[in-house]
């Protein structure tokens, strides 16, 4: 997916696109060829036209998820050429340009593959199981009414950038979908680290990372063995750090006998 | 007919501590016995629903999203205003309330926006301790930027990102509610009808998007929080999926609409290139505290930026208004920008664009510094133009972006429909014609926080609860009408994808009834509407079924409001006689091509009463009265 080639200049690529009726269907790829696309076509307004064509030959347009078009929803999760998002550096689907693409290029499109994101239709999935992951902990448990005036807990800047930096995980399930084991270890890093990193996060520090540990476990999704992809996939840059960091958090919470398991038990295998 | 908001009279000072006292209460044990249905899940919808599930209310909340996270609030990037003053620079409750009167062109409820800059400070507070990092200095403390309409710094921000922050801090509340039980979340779904009980708002009928089967939910208030309605417009700033069904499926229940006309037309949006686009993106606000606006001075200018002299540019903001220069509220900045490209100064390959220079900026304080404040929006132009603006400065156009108008809210933000609330951008209360930029933040988060966790108790007091079960024939008459409002869609069976009518009306609406208009564009875009009506009816083609994930469903559905709801903007902007705030009609400037507001004749809220299917509505009246503030034509200069 290289070359810049001439913005102006009209493309016709050829689409494989991953087609399935709903999620007891097999599902197959059908190929479909996009025409009159220039380089300032966005990749989803490039299905946009092609799904039109569709439905003036009488057929069913391909579904997928979109929905802000700018790259923070994170509704849009396309696997492109197999990388979630098509590869291009801290770029969502929904901002990858066509002129990153040239006349002719073959492109495969799928949806997200992971245990944990059952196939509805099409390219669309049920990523669900990443709002149980915040429900299990992804919080501060503070209620409206309650909080103190703002200033008056002090927050070193670096450690309001470092939270800010996890915080910023756009919930597309990239990170899972370009996995090998399907984890969402870097979702859920990103988000015990952000809370982690503040004081108002750190009294339910060790119980909110066991939490969402178990958590991850039940809804199927496998975990990390750094092969580092889905720092790799993110469109939000989102570092693996955090992975290292949810795994400090851990075992602060195994010594101070909030998990289930022991010292003793951390460096076996673990079941997902 | 005139329309009371009720309210509160007397010293606004403590207007709002005094109606507290006035409102009814329902005791911890027995809120369990409450169920409240919420519509939407960004700031307002999501703030509302984990502060009722905190207080021992059941709640069920819809979205239409996969998750309530993605709701377009996300999206926000600049900020969120509070009256804290913590740069010193002398700002006060009062400050922000004059401020947002004055933005709003004085078409908004006093007592209504005293609330909200009082409640701003609170929501910093909350925010903060549910963990949202927001910028701060190296000291510690919270930082604050300027946005357009005020010469203080009172914006909070979490870098471009502070929407997304907020919702993100909303989310994890709700979250926490609904791992508590307490919210019971009802994704991928959206609403089609609301179900009345007695003149009561008791239920709502929904389609669940991935089976397609319609529901019915009861409970004893319903809470819309839908959004707004700016995809009236082609090419808009909103999310793909925001529509107006939730509003004008009330509307048809009874509620009155009001000022549908307000309508904000953002001015830093990155330019259309072509027809295929499906949005317009946003460039923060913020953006314009380091950014100058410019065009070249001559017509047909050929040179690229660099190699115009400083002597050939038109720093036109700050030509025009000295005062505050390129932070000029949005109406203002956005009329100049058009003004400019009208008269053949435009800039980009369409001439539809002007200069957002960040040169000087870099020059004084450097480029690092520059990039910390605005890198990631710079990154963002950078994918979508193939330009680092670093380098050449940005071309922006103005957006549709928010609407000030919606369903019509007393001070409790009760819609004129008993048990019927509206919060957030679905209501039009404090933003009168013009909404001041990192004040729809503050604005949702009070509502859900703050407002009517005190408001809906006083309502809930005086009804009996568990009134209304999804078997009653209500909601099965709701069911039908919903189940035939979709195969009408599907049976069509034309010769037209969706997206052509909703392209065609949302190019009309841009030209006929966007940021300038005229008595003659709204007449015609009022006859051009109806014909397009006309032909939607006969001429879609919605392919697939009904039950199964069909997202054509959806969008023609959407489609089909918007073709309704257009006729009702045109027909507020035509009643309309003045000009004011985002409301500009071209009849009514001054030679220098101001607005000329009619304070004799439209200082009121225009709500409008649905009365049938090609009938009329009927025009309510409520009067504005200004005792704290005197009526004054706004003066950036």
């Amino acid at each position: 997916m290289s070359g810049s080639g001439d913005r102006q200049k009209v493309m016709t690529l050829n689409l494989v696109i991953w087609r399935q009726a709903g999620p007891d269907d097999s599902g197959r790829f059908e190929t479909y060829a996009a025409k009159n696309i220039t380089g300032d076509h966005s990749f989803l307004e490039m299905l946009d036209v092609v799904n039109e064509d569709l439905i003036l030959q009488g057929k069913e347009p391909i579904e997928f998820d979109h929905d802000c078009r700018e790259g923070i929803c994170g509704a849009c999760s396309l696997v492109v050429n197999g990388v979630p998002h098509g590869g291009q550096s801290r770029t969502t689907v929904c901002q990858l340009h066509m002129r990153n693409f040239r006349d002719g290029d073959t492109i495969f499109i799928e949806p997200l593959r992971a245990r944990a994101f059952p196939i509805l239709k099409d390219l669309v999935v049920d990523r669900g199981t990443l709002d149980k992951i915040i429900q299990a902990g992804g919080y501060i448990s503070v209620n409206a009414g309650s909080a103190p005036e703002a200033n008056s807990i002090l927050i070193p800047k670096e450690s309001a950038d470092y939270a800010l930096d996890g915080a910023e995980c756009i919930g597309c399930g990239a990170c899972v979908g370009a996995c090998p084991n399907g984890s969402a270890m870097l979702f859920a890093g990103a988000k015990v680290s952000h809370l982690a990193a503040l004081p108002q996060g750190r009294p339910e520090a060790l119980q909110r990372v066991v939490a969402i540990v178990d958590v991850m476990g039940q809804c199927g999704f496998g975990n990390c063995s750094n092969h580092y992809e889905c720092q790799a996939a993110c469109p939000k840059g989102i570092d693996v750090k955090f992975i290292a960091k949810l795994n400090r958090e851990y075992l602060k919470a195994v010594i101070h006998g909030f998990a289930a398991r022991t010292v003793s038990d951390l460096g076996q295998p673990v079941e997902d | 007919m005139l329309l009371d908001g009720r309210a509160p009279s007397g010293s606004i000072e403590d207007s709002w501590e005094r109606h507290l006292l006035g409102l009814r209460l329902i005791a911890p044990a027995k809120r369990g016995y409450f169920r409240v249905l919420v519509v939407g899940t960004g700031l307002a919808g999501a703030s509302a629903a984990a502060t009722l599930g905190e207080l021992g209310y059941n709640v069920e909340v819809f979205c239409y999203q996969d998750s309530p996270r993605r709701a377009h609030s996300v999206a926000a990037q600049g900020g969120i205003n509070a009256a804290k003053n913590y740069t010193n620079d002398g700002d006060s409750v009062k400050r922000l309330f004059l401020d947002t009167i004055r933005g709003g062109d004085f078409r908004s409820r006093e007592a209504d926006v005293w609330r909200l800059s009082q409640i701003s400070n609170r929501i910093i507070d909350l925010c903060v301790a549910q963990g949202v990092p927001f910028a701060r200095d190296y000291g510690g403390h919270l930082e604050n930027r300027s946005f357009g309409g005020a010469q203080v710094s009172r914006t909070f921000y979490a870098r471009g990102q502070t929407g997304q922050q907020l919702l993100l801090g909303a989310y994890s509340a709700l979250s926490r509610q609904i791992a508590a039980g307490r919210v019971k979340l009802f994704p991928r779904t959206e609403m089609l009808d609301l179900v009345l009980k007695e003149g009561a708002a008791k239920g709502i009928t929904v389609r669940d998007l991935v089976t397609g089967k319609i529901r019915s939910h009861t409970g004893d208030a319903v809470l819309i929080c839908s959004g707004g309605y700016m995809n009236v417009y082609n090419l808009s700033t909103m999310a793909r999926g925001a529509g107006v069904g939730a509003i004008w499926a009330a509307y048809k229940k009874g509620a009155y609409l009001a000022n549908p006309c307000f309508t904000q037309i953002h001015p830093t949006c990155i330019p259309p290139t072509g027809d295929y686009q499906s949005k317009l993106t946003l460039m923060s606000e913020s953006l314009r505290n380091d950014g100058r606006c410019w065009v070249p001075l001559k017509v047909g200018e050929a040179r690229p930026p660099n190699l115009i002299p400083e002597e050939e540019r038109d720093y036109f903001l700050e030509r025009k208004y000295p005062s505050f220069g390129n932070l000029a509220p949005r109406d203002i900045a956005s009329r100049a920008a058009k003004e400019q490209c009208d008269a053949g100064r435009g800039v980009g390959p369409t001439g539809m664009g002007v200069y957002l220079d960040f040169s000087r900026a870099v020059g004084r304080h450097g480029k690092k510094s520059i990039q910390d404040r605005y890198g990631n929006l710079f990154e963002m132009y950078e994918r979508i133009t193939g330009e680092d603006p670093l380098k050449v400065p940005m071309r922006i156009y103005p957006a549709p972006h928010y609407s000030m108008g919606g369903l019509w809210v007393d001070y409790n933000l009760m819609s004129s429909i008993p048990g019927l609330f509206v919060l957030g951008e679905a209501n039009f209360s404090v933003h009168g014609a013009n909404r001041l930029g990192a004040s729809a933040l503050m604005q949702g988060l009070a509502d859900g926080y703050f407002i009517i966790p005190y408001t809906l108790p006083n309502y809930l007091a005086g009804t009996r609860p568990g009134d209304l079960s999804p078997d009653a024939a209500e909601c099965g008459d709701s069911r039908k009408n919903v189940e035939g409002r979709v195969s009408d869609l599907l049976e069509v069976k034309g010769n037209r994808p969706v997206a052509h009518f909703m392209r065609k009306l949302g190019s009309l609406m841009w030209d006929k009834a966007g940021m300038m208009r005229s008595a003659d564009s709204l007449k015609e875009a009022l006859r051009e509407i109806r014909t397009l009506r006309e032909d939607f009816r006969s001429e879609v083609r919605v392919p697939g079924r009904g039950d199964s994930l069909n997202s054509q469903i959806e969008a023609a559905g959407k489609t089909r409001d918007f073709l309704e709801f257009s006729q009702l903007l045109c027909l507020d902007a035509l009643h309309r006689e003045e000009s004011c705030g985002g409301h500009f009609r071209i009849e009514h400037q001054t030679p220098e091509g101001e607005p000329r507001r009619d304070d004799e004749n439209f200082c009121y809220s225009a709500a409008w009463e649905f009365t049938g299917e090609g009938s009329e509505p009927v025009l309510h009246k409520e009067p504005l009265t200004f005792y704290h503030v005197p009526l004054e034509v706004r003066d950036y200069r």
